[in-house]
């Protein structure tokens, strides 16, 4: 290795990375396993405020806290800053409730093999959202950073690119082998809301399937909401402690959301609604019809149920549910 | 000779790649197709990994997400992201398959934006996801694509993920893990691979039905050629029965 050199990203790093300050947060969360069954509205209006930093769990269209989303929307919160990790039905509903300005990206605006969210789109060539470049893999050490109570961790993605530029991580060298390593701020969010199969009263959860970065998400968020398929007997816990992906002392709030990831996958529960969230993308095109679309499903509903009841309600579900175990349904 | 579209042939090319025993992480589509028909006709322990969490999957079908149930389903492992990420880093992971808007003579791909101003893009994409760290980590980088001279471009607006970089030893020099990069551009029109020294894109055949002149034609700088140019060989029967009956039955890949 000749040249030396150590450069450093160009844009805003928009949380905070300092361990001592987080452990003076840390030190003040609760520790009491104490009932914290609460519900959806609740869990928005006391944990979230304007100018927060929020991430959400799973991964995109896969295991999402679909109510918390909506109802961030619904309550109108302003000024969020959003990790852009993995995202995408879930940046959807927060590009349309206009509830975000700063973005941290890794993956935006996309649905995968579904194609371009339009809206989401035209909100960020806009360029009313400040925008600072990330990797998945980057997203995924920033929060395990923060979750080991750290302020960065080393890892050797992104150096030599225009991803590291508009970063804000910064070239560092190896003390043992002079190596040069990429240093990634640690990310603790102020809140994140994350869907799980089941849990307790006090938040002590199961996850079954990929985990993508959520067991570490719970440790470095400084506000957490669990939402659920189902509320569990804390004897269940205590019989498998091993299988415990999310104990309680990282929990603040915990709501029972059946069918909660609607319209995205919930593994080993029911598959992703395609026809809904092909219909998102068709009528994300023409902005006056989004508009009016995101205010019949979202804004003027109530709640989640009264959103899954206008999209064909427990049929749907059942439908999504053969659909997810491979049964062929006449 | 069978008949057969570009895609099929650029995914039969990318399947013969993938040999028995290796790892791959794949996105959806093109990729995973690559790797279920590789499974299916030669590496049948070809394992194959998916960014969210997924490896080795007995795949029911297409997933539609590199999360999706269908990424775990009957896997041997459900973990994570930065598990997925970490044998990356670690060196177990052979091959990986890209995309992108753009790709410039040393294989670095924009898969960002388009203009000048990061700030306020002229065009947006979805921005690296995975594909910088699998670019960084991975051994061999992979990229199966429809050629033209846009496409395939002098200088790329945003490098997303790195190939050679500026060629020579520049990857390495910035820090990039020793020996890996970009390792086949599978194309409609032809193979690439690229020069052991310069770095540069270099062609290894050229595909039935397209000439070397087609080839240069269709990009936007100027290519290498292998002292020993070849024909790509083209899609076998048997390779296409599988690809349309077992890999891809309802053509959503295939038929596009």
């Amino acid at each position: 290795m000749d040249s030396m050199e150590l450069k450093q990203g160009v844009n805003e790093l928009f949380s905070d990375p300092d361990a001592d300050r987080a452990r003076e947060f840390f030190r003040q969360k609760s520790r009491a396993m104490v009932n914290k069954v609460t519900t959806v509205s609740e869990a928005v209006r006391t944990l979230l405020n304007d100018g927060d930093y929020i991430a959400i769990g799973g991964f995109g269209a896969n295991r999402i806290p679909t109510a918390i989303l909506h109802e961030i929307a619904r309550q109108r919160k302003k000024n969020l800053a959003f990790a852009g990790h993995t995202s995408t039905h879930d940046m959807q509903i927060l590009v349309g409730g206009d509830c975000i300005d700063r973005l941290d990206i890794a993956y935006i605006i996309g649905l995968e093999a579904r194609g371009l969210s339009p809206n989401a789109r035209r909100a960020v060539e806009s360029g009313k959202i400040k925008l600072t470049e990330w990797t998945n893999a980057t997203m995924s050490w920033r929060i395990k950073a923060a979750a080991m109570g750290l302020s960065f961790l080393p890892a050797r993605n992104m150096m030599g690119t225009d991803t590291f530029t508009y970063s804000a991580s910064k070239e560092i060298t190896c003390p043992f082998t002079g190596q040069k390593y990429v240093a990634h701020p640690a990310l603790y969010p102020d809140f994140a809301a994350i869907h799980v199969h089941e849990c307790d009263i006090y938040g002590n959860a199961h996850v079954y399937g990929a985990s993508v970065s959520d067991q570490d998400l719970a440790k470095a968020s400084k506000r957490v909401v669990i939402t659920t398929e189902r509320i569990i007997p804390t004897e269940q816990i205590r019989q498998a402690p091993h299988a415990t992906f999310i104990p309680f002392w990282c929990v603040d709030a915990v709501v029972e959301v059946p069918f909660g990831s609607y319209p995205g996958n919930m593994p080993y529960e029911y598959f992703s609604d395609e026809e809904h969230l092909r219909e998102w993308l068709r009528i994300e095109k023409d902005p006056e019809e989004f508009k009016k679309f995101f205010k019949r499903q979202i804004l003027d509903t109530k709640d989640f149920y009264e959103y899954l009841e206008l999209n064909g309600g427990i049929e749907k579900i059942l439908k999504l549910r053969a659909i997810e175990h491979l049964i062929e349904k006449k | 000779m069978a008949e057969y579209n570009p895609i099929e042939l650029m995914i039969c090319v990318a399947a013969r790649n993938l040999e028995d025993g290796a790892t791959v992480v794949v996105g959806t589509g093109a990729p995973c197709a690559a790797a279920m028909l590789a499974q299916k006709m030669h590496s049948p322990n070809l394992c194959i990994m998916f960014e969210a969490g997924g490896v080795a999957p007995i795949l029911p079908s297409m997933p539609i997400s590199v999360g999706d149930s269908r990424t775990f389903h009957r896997a041997i492992l459900a973990s994570s992201m930065p598990d997925i990420m970490e044998t990356c880093q670690r060196g177990m992971v052979d091959y990986t398959f890209l995309g992108g808007a753009q790709i410039d003579m040393y294989g670095n791909i924009n898969s960002t934006m388009i203009g000048d101003n990061h700030a306020k893009p002229k065009v947006r994409f979805p921005g690296s996801g995975g594909a910088n760290d699998l670019a960084s980590l991975c051994w061999r980088t992979m990229m199966m694509t429809v050629q033209d001279a846009k496409r395939f471009t002098e200088k790329i607006d945003f490098i997303t993920s790195p190939g050679y970089l500026r060629g020579g030893n520049s990857r390495y020099e910035a820090g990039l893990p020793k020996g890996t990069g970009p390792y086949r551009i599978i194309t409609n029109m032809a193979i690439m691979g690229f020069d052991d020294e310069t770095k540069r894109m270099k062609v290894l055949s050229v595909n039935p039905g397209y000439s070397r002149k087609d080839v240069q034609d269709n990009c936007g700088f100027e290519l290498l050629w292998a002292d020993k140019l070849t024909d790509t060989e083209p899609p076998q029967d048997d390779e296409l029965r599988v690809l349309r009956e077992e890999v891809d039955p309802h053509r959503y890949i295939i038929g596009r």
